[in-house]
């Protein structure tokens, strides 16, 4: 279990890594301000660049992507943080574009039941260029709530709730006579989604699930699932009543901020193990483990409804937000996928969920070549897909369908908050360092590289034995102590 | 409550105490005897209680019905019913009320002892509690007086309207509470509790090996590790636990599913005996709540909920000087928590709720509190004008919402939540704020924590005691509020399912204990006692039954 990880690093480090023994840091450029930079600025042996410097590694804003893949030539080594056309997946319209092809096509190919796996999005139209068929679709169904979201903004900005025609004629008109400036700009793009009216509520509050995932390639697919995350609440009690306010129906903590009675000490946010454990006293772990693959179809299917359409290019991966309600049946939807998922920490344990979520990032990037490539776990990151399903069983092979396939993913699950093992040596023997207990991860089965699983989380050794100060819990010096 | 179960019947299945007593047993003829008479004492006792019940009314009714069954003969009309209920269940309903009732009450004592002995056996302890009150009602006196508020109004049919409407919300109310002070806080409570002193024992300044370094200077029966370890034997190393070996790499077929599987079993019987021994070792989550109202002999009839909605109508139609402090002490505490935000409405639907409940006047009969009385305007003094206030008699302190909180994680249903933290508090919350001299009651508890560290810890216990950091005055918070708000939800359960597993209290002592214990190389480098809160400060990482293990099963003694 506790191989000294050193010497599995060295095999294949070297082989992988030798175009790069010249370099001896990484160059790094981002143009965010927030936990990203922290991170990055901490990593050993990064170093930041400064406007038009080279860089190995660019962290970007999705707005400034295009000047850097028309402008730049990009080296076997370089990565950047997102796809090209990463839109397709991210913007609302798209989105829904894209799954319906894909279900279109898997039900030509595989059958309706496989296509109906692509039911976990609400009803969606474009606005303005499908409104006649949603006007079709709203005289069939009476009465029911339908939600208006801007296809391009995110953080909640924009969004409306109507029940009547009348609404949204009233605010196609307002949009068209606003202000003049906007003239020359198309008309803002807009969703109509039927709104999902029966959402689960905990404490008599509605909340979504943000779950974040890594995707490393499209081509083949290969996407990691992080462990962590979190539901954010709703700061006002839910009722279908009270459609005007928007702060009942948005979870988003960008629009909660805004909220008058929003409590910024308290926050409003369960970490996803909290909330997977409270849907075990409720309802039973059967009922959860069905919820949580269901989520994994959201993952899978969504990613491979682009799979085709997104550019592939070996220099990108990007870190996607997913936004997940879950209804009173317990079934998941998917409510949008978000490409430059909030950073900034809203709390000390916001901070340290997002600072190791993008160092993990940072350990499958693997800019240090680090990896073999078989790894099925990294930190908090599992990995979900690799041009197939991925099984939880150490080397077993990645057939699913072959008797008691259990998928690799552990969201909510125990991560970083792992128990320390109390018997086990509670520090690492390499850096005498006592780290803190949400660093520590159980080792895993399905980790081929057992060697570092068992002692760091990750697979940067002198980045966990500087990261100590960060959160130094003294509880494990002193257990080992008291149970030696 | 006793760590062992009650004498009848130790350790075996209740129903034996129905069964006539084997004629081995006879053989210490004299003691038996005694036994016997404490046992047909205690078994009038309880009929005596179950009389009232709405059980006793059930049964009644189910006998009576029962006569039309062709089964029920005449000849042998006794054994007939009897066995009617024995298979239509109704004979399990009433071993766990009996069960239940064996849990809760003390073993009745010489029968010429006065009712104050039930509540508490020594003086001083009577007195101590006895002034403690009356600093509390002078507070909460003084504090109506400067705010001109009464201790209790009929509210305006407007605001009963309006509160009614905002039942399920309350929580979005942001009442001005500025002027409002929780009572007390633990701490107040922790400086009494140091201050107590036997009359009849002299400590004097010559120290000896027996003298006791700690704050706590009263002398009360402790349990040392070996007895805890005969106490807490099914936390052994070789025992299966879950909080441990469901978390680490052993798989589940060899403890865990196993382990389910017999929770259901008890569950499918009905037993409240049998969940009580079952939950010793850990709950599974989906199970809980259910075993835990099994423990709690909470029934969940249309009459609980019936009983809930009249409470409620009560809360509607009085405004009383509680609710202020309640909704205080929810702000300040629950609201606050990173887990607990979300269920503060049903914080206000329990504790405002409890606060109108006079049935829970009725656990006064065996706690060392008694319940404060106020008066009718105009009529001080005259006792036929007395009523006691609040109406189940307890007064929240700072903290007190932290008994419920973790409990949301169990009952949807507001009733449900209700009634179970109405019998946790009247089994065993009551006695973490009461002074007495009972083993679970906190001067105990207390005491068992410093002893624990004096005793195992002696290096430890003097470094914090010299730099000024008394370690009782760090952990007392914790187990005031059962360590509620400390740890992190599943490991709270997994420590309460030990509480109602051992009938007993005395497990917050023992983690406290190895709380100090699994990090004193920290502790022995600090120089204060901020410093030494600070090592302490933050308990959510810990997992609970590695610690109990530990510390009880594997520490060279």
């Amino acid at each position: 279990m506790s191989r000294p990880k050193n010497q599995s690093y060295k095999g294949h480090g070297l082989s992988k890594g030798k175009e790069r023994e010249q370099r001896a840091s990484i160059r790094f450029k981002t143009t965010l301000m927030n936990t990203v930079m922290d991170v990055l600025h901490n990593r050993p042996g990064w170093v930041e660049v400064k406007d038009e410097g080279e860089w190995d590694f660019y962290w970007c804003d999705v707005s400034c992507l295009r000047e850097n893949f028309d402008h730049t030539y990009m080296d076997d080594h370089v990565r950047i943080s997102h796809f090209r056309n990463h839109y397709e997946l991210t913007r609302k319209n798209y989105m829904v574009k894209n799954l319906k092809r894909f279900r279109r096509q898997l039900e030509r190919e595989a059958g309706k039941p496989e296509a109906a796996k692509c039911d976990f999005f609400p009803k969606t139209f474009e606005m303005p260029s499908e409104y006649h068929l949603f006007v079709e679709e709203f005289r069939k169904h009476p009465g029911i709530t339908w939600i208006m979201k801007p296809v391009a903004r995110s953080q909640g900005k924009g969004i409306f709730l109507f029940r009547r025609l009348k609404d949204i004629t009233d605010w196609r008109q307002d949009t068209r006579s606003s202000d003049d400036q906007k003239d020359e700009l198309p008309v803002e793009n807009y969703v109509a989604q039927r709104y999902i009216e029966n959402p689960y509520l905990i404490g008599g509050r509605k909340f979504d699930l943000r779950v974040y995932v890594l995707v490393m390639s499209y081509l083949p697919l290969r996407a990691w699932l992080y462990r962590d995350g979190f539901a954010r609440f709703s700061n006002t009690r839910f009722t279908l009543s009270s459609i005007d306010d928007q702060y009942v129906h948005l979870t988003n903590v960008a629009v909660q901020k805004m909220s008058p009675d929003y409590h910024p000490k308290k926050g409003c946010k369960w970490m996803l193990q909290h909330f997977r454990q409270y849907l075990a006293s409720k309802h039973g772990p059967q009922v959860v483990e069905a919820l949580f693959s269901d989520m994994d179809n959201i993952f899978i299917k969504s990613l491979q409804s682009v799979q085709k359409v997104i550019i592939s290019d070996k220099h990108c991966f990007e870190l996607y937000g997913y936004d997940i309600l879950i209804d009173q049946d317990l079934k998941p939807w998917l409510l949008e996928v978000n490409a430059s998922p909030s950073l900034t920490a809203s709390s000390q344990e916001d901070y340290e969920l997002k600072t190791c979520l993008l160092e993990d990032t940072l350990h499958v990037v693997d800019m240090e070549a680090r990896l073999t490539g078989k790894e099925k776990r990294v930190g908090g990151f599992d990995l979900m897909w690799n041009d197939g399903p991925v099984s939880r069983e150490e080397g077993a092979p990645d057939l699913p369908g072959m008797g008691n396939f259990v998928t690799n993913t552990h969201l909510g699950m125990q991560g970083r908050w792992e128990a320390v093992s109390m018997i086990g040596k509670t520090s690492c023997s390499n850096c005498s360092a006592p780290f803190s207990p949400r660093r520590k991860l159980p080792v895993d089965p399905g980790m081929e590289d057992r060697g570092s699983g068992s002692c760091h989380p990750a697979l940067s050794l002198p980045d966990s034995c500087q990261r100590t100060s960060q959160h130094s819990s003294p509880s494990l010096q002193a257990g080992s102590t008291f149970a030696g | 409550m006793k760590c062992h179960r009650p004498r009848v019947g130790p350790g075996r299945p209740f129903s034996s105490c129905w069964r006539p007593v084997p004629a081995a047993w006879r053989a210490r003829a004299g003691e038996m005897l005694q036994e016997e008479s404490d046992l047909s004492l205690l078994i009038a006792q309880i009929v005596q209680k179950l009389k009232g019940s709405n059980l006793y009314a059930q049964l009644e009714r189910q006998a009576w019905a029962s006569l039309q069954r062709p089964e029920i003969r005449l000849e042998s009309l006794k054994e007939d019913i009897k066995e009617f209920f024995k298979i239509s269940g109704w004979e399990k309903k009433l071993q766990n009320a009996v069960y239940s009732e064996l849990n809760v009450y003390p073993l009745p004592s010489h029968p010429a002892a006065p009712p104050e002995h039930l509540k508490e056996p020594l003086v001083y302890m009577r007195k101590a509690q006895g002034s403690w009150e009356k600093r509390i009602l002078k507070s909460l006196n003084s504090m109506c007086t400067e705010l001109s508020i009464p201790l209790a109004r009929k509210r305006p049919v407007g605001q009963q309207k309006e509160l009614l409407n905002k039942w399920n919300e309350m929580g979005t109310d942001e009442p001005d509470l500025s002027l409002f002070r929780p009572v007390y806080a633990p701490k107040d409570f922790l400086e009494v509790l140091i201050n107590l002193r036997n009359p009849n024992y002299e400590n004097g300044d010559s120290l000896s090996f027996r003298t006791h370094l700690g704050l706590i200077q009263v002398p009360l029966k402790v349990k040392d590790i070996p007895e805890l370890k005969e106490c807490f034997v099914e936390l052994g190393l070789n025992i299966g636990q879950l909080g441990i070996d469901d978390s680490t790499q052993v798989p589940p077929e060899f403890f865990e599913n196993e382990h389910v599987r017999i929770g259901q079993k008890v569950l499918a019987e009905q037993d409240s005996a049998a969940a009580q021994q079952y939950i010793r070792q850990g709950s599974p989550t989906a199970l809980r709540a259910e075993l835990w109202a099994l423990i709690l002999n909470i029934s969940s009839q249309p009459e609980d909920l019936l009983y809930y909605e009249q409470l409620k109508t009560n809360v509607i139609q009085h405004d009383l000087l509680v609710d202020s402090l309640i909704y205080k002490d929810v702000k300040l505490t629950a609201s606050n928590d990173d887990y607990y935000f979300v269920f503060e409405d049903y914080l206000y639907q329990v504790l405002l709720c409890f606060s109108r409940d006079t049935s829970v006047l009725g656990h006064f009969a065996y706690n060392s509190a008694s319940p404060p009385k106020s008066y009718i305007r105009g009529k001080l003094g005259l006792e036929e004008y007395a009523v006691f206030y609040p109406p189940n008699g307890v007064i929240p302190f700072h903290g007190f919402s932290m008994y419920v909180a973790p409990l949301c994680f169990l009952y949807h249903e507001p009733y449900k939540l209700y009634q179970t933290f109405r019998e946790m508090y009247v089994r065993f919350f009551f006695r973490l704020h009461s002074i007495s001299s009972h083993p679970s009651g906190i001067v105990s508890l207390c005491l068992l924590f410093e002893t624990l560290l004096q005793t195992y810890l002696p290096q430890l216990f003097y470094h914090l005691r010299e730099i000024g950091a008394q370690p009782l005055r760090i952990s007392f918070k914790w187990m005031v509020r059962a360590f509620s708000g400390y740890l992190a939800t599943d490991q709270l359960l997994l420590l309460w399912d030990r509480i109602l597993g051992y009938n007993s209290l005395e497990v917050l002592a023992v983690l406290a204990a190895a709380v100090f214990a699994f990090r004193a190389v920290n502790l022995m480098e600090v120089t204060s006692l901020a410093a030494a809160e600070a090592v302490l400060a933050d308990l959510s990482t810990l997992k609970v039954m590695p610690l109990l293990q530990i510390f009880l099963f594997a520490t060279v003694t």
